[in-house]
């Protein structure tokens, strides 16, 4: 039996962060940030709209240089890695109308392990087909993916990231602007993958969700406001500092007004 | 009784069509014009599929105008026509690609400057040439039946290089046309690889020149690839579907040419286009017609 695990808890993944700043041309966007992830940890990136969360994802597969600072993974610095890092964008920056099946899709996560030319092995096929099983997706196999929906799209990324056993996964907004049976099927995805013992990290807008599902919170807003256990983090003082003024704490649960992002943080990002 | 002479018929006319299409090909000109055809067809119309997929029809375009000076020079210099295209066109194909990642120009603006002022150069070197006529005329708007044993070799040649390299490199094209930035985690050497696939698409533009010709290669390398996209749901069949439009396309065309007395590059280019129609047309899903009776019935 395979198992997707397997490499996963032989190597499980620390993140250490130093001092990283990060950018686009010449605006800084995060600046120096410092924590470190454990063995197997889950952290929810918490922030409001422009507060750097995908930025810092970027910066993690190595999509964004680094202006300052370095990026530990397994005690090396980033790069020396093939693809112990799989990343699934906040909403897929593909061609939709690009002729792939969902197998197809899934089966590219395996292509850093399989290489150029050689078939994929049985166990590539097996490993494709449990990602694909896991994320409910197995009714659209040979459909191409421009005729999915766009929460069944989502899964296809995630049922990708997951053939690529990865060391860390990182997942942007997977729960923004999809249906409700996609996000349950992404919860339940990383209680398997805790299991497993995959690094993971999630950015979320969902205070309640990071408070609830995760033992590590970071706070973002361009700098780190806070990083550790969501009691220790998502105190209403701490939450202030990095959604300003639109939080309103209503019989203990938070609730963020994220209609328009702040004209401070537009300009500055433009 | 009039079974038998109906089957006589059949074999008659079934003989006249046999030597409608062999009697040409008795020609030596002929044989040789065919197979430029069939291999330009294969060629264009594989690396043609990522031509359509990656949006970079007015680039090949551009390139193809943009060989106009390699050639003038190669005149010039009374050296090989095909060397000069082919310098020419990868050192285009090549600049676009260093004009556009430094990022301030957009693709579209910087393909624009690069192959007018090619052109120009190519057009102000031409009038200088006073004797010109046939040769360049002939890169202009193609010469199949002027084909030589030669130019046919190096056809060959060039098209199991590209073919070669389509095959081979398969997933890393797949990866950076489908999804740039899992190229991008997976540590593909990105710019290395668009670079590659730029020259394969210059060789590709020269190797056609000799059939279709400066003005209508773009057909050639987006015609037969929409025609395919329209059928199919998976790149490989795509490729396969395309390369067989791109044959029929050529092999028809040069016929119609024959027979009719029009320009080969032409009638290949037309026949190309009267397929992706009828497709454009009728295909199941995604045609006009099948998604017109879609919307009726869900009225
Ligand atoms: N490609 C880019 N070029 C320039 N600025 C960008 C780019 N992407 C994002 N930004 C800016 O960086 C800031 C942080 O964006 P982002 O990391 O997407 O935030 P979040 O994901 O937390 O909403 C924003 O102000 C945004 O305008
Ligand atoms: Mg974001």
């Amino acid at each position: 039996m395979s198992n997707p695990g397997d490499s996963a808890i032989e190597h499980p993944a620390r993140l250490d962060i130093n001092h990283v700043s990060a950018g686009y041309g010449n605006i800084q966007i995060l600046k120096e940030l410092t924590f470190q992830v454990p063995h197997g940890g889950q952290v929810a990136v918490v922030g409001p709209n422009g507060a750097g969360k995908s930025t810092l994802f970027r910066v993690l597969v190595g999509l964004l240089p680094l202006k300052r600072g370095n990026i530990f993974i397994h005690g090396l610095p980033l790069g020396h890695h093939q693809d112990c890092v799989a990343y699934v964008p906040q909403r897929g920056d593909v061609d939709w109308k690009f002729p792939v099946t969902v197998r197809d899709v899934v089966m590219m996560g395996r292509y850093g392990k399989i290489g150029w030319m050689s078939r994929p092995s049985k166990q590539d096929q097996e490993i494709v087909a449990e990602s694909i099983h896991q994320l409910g997706i197995s009714k659209f196999i040979n459909k191409p993916i421009g005729e999915l929906s766009g929460g069944q799209q989502q899964r296809v990324f995630l049922a990708r990231a997951i053939a690529q056993q990865p060391h860390i996964l990182l997942m942007d907004e997977p729960f923004t602007g999809v249906d409700i049976g996609t996000q349950e099927t992404a919860l339940n995805l990383l209680e398997e993958l805790h299991k497993q013992g995959v690094t993971v990290m999630v950015s979320t807008h969902d205070l309640n969700m990071a408070a609830e599902r995760f033992k590590l919170v970071l706070l973002l807003n361009r700098t780190m406001i806070a990083f550790g256990p969501p009691s220790d983090v998502l105190t209403p003082e701490k939450i202030r500092t990095a959604f300003g003024g639109k939080v309103l704490f209503i019989n203990g649960a938070v609730v963020v007004d994220e209609c328009c992002p702040p004209a401070d943080q537009d300009n500055s990002g433009a | 009784m009039s079974a038998a002479l109906l089957q006589i018929r059949i074999i008659r006319e079934h003989s006249q069509m046999v030597s409608l299409l062999l009697s040409p090909l008795s020609y030596s000109f002929m044989q040789r014009g065919m197979a430029a055809a069939i291999l330009v067809g294969i060629l264009c119309s594989i690396v043609g599929c990522y031509v359509v997929l990656r949006s970079m029809a007015f680039l090949g375009d551009a390139v193809a105008h943009a060989i106009l000076p390699g050639v003038a020079i190669a005149y010039l210099l009374n050296s090989s026509l095909t060397t000069g295209a082919l310098i020419a066109a990868i050192l285009v194909a090549l600049g676009i690609g260093i004009l556009t990642r430094q990022g301030n120009i957009k693709e579209d603006t910087a393909i624009g400057i690069l192959f007018t002022a090619a052109l120009a150069l190519g057009v102000a070197l031409i009038s200088t040439i006073r004797t010109y006529a046939m040769d360049l005329s002939h890169i202009l708007f193609g010469n199949i039946l002027g084909v030589t044993q030669g130019d046919l070799w190096l056809t060959a040649a060039l098209s199991v290089v590209v073919l070669g390299a389509i095959v081979i490199l398969y997933r890393p094209f797949l990866i950076i046309s489908f999804d740039p930035i899992l190229a991008a985690t997976l540590r593909l050497r990105i710019s290395l690889l668009n670079n590659l696939l730029m020259i394969l698409l210059a060789i590709t533009i020269v190797i056609a020149l000799q059939t279709v010709g400066i003005g209508l290669v773009a057909a050639m390398l987006v015609t037969p690839p929409a025609t395919a996209f329209l059928l199919t749901r998976r790149l490989v069949p795509m490729m396969f579907l395309s390369a067989m439009i791109g044959v029929f396309s050529s092999v028809a065309g040069l016929y119609f040419s024959f027979y009719w007395n029009i320009a080969s590059g032409a009638a290949i280019v037309l026949t190309a286009t009267l397929v992706f129609v009828l497709v454009f047309l009728f295909a199941p899903h995604r045609g006009l017609i099948w998604q017109k009776i879609q919307k009726r019935s869900a009225l």
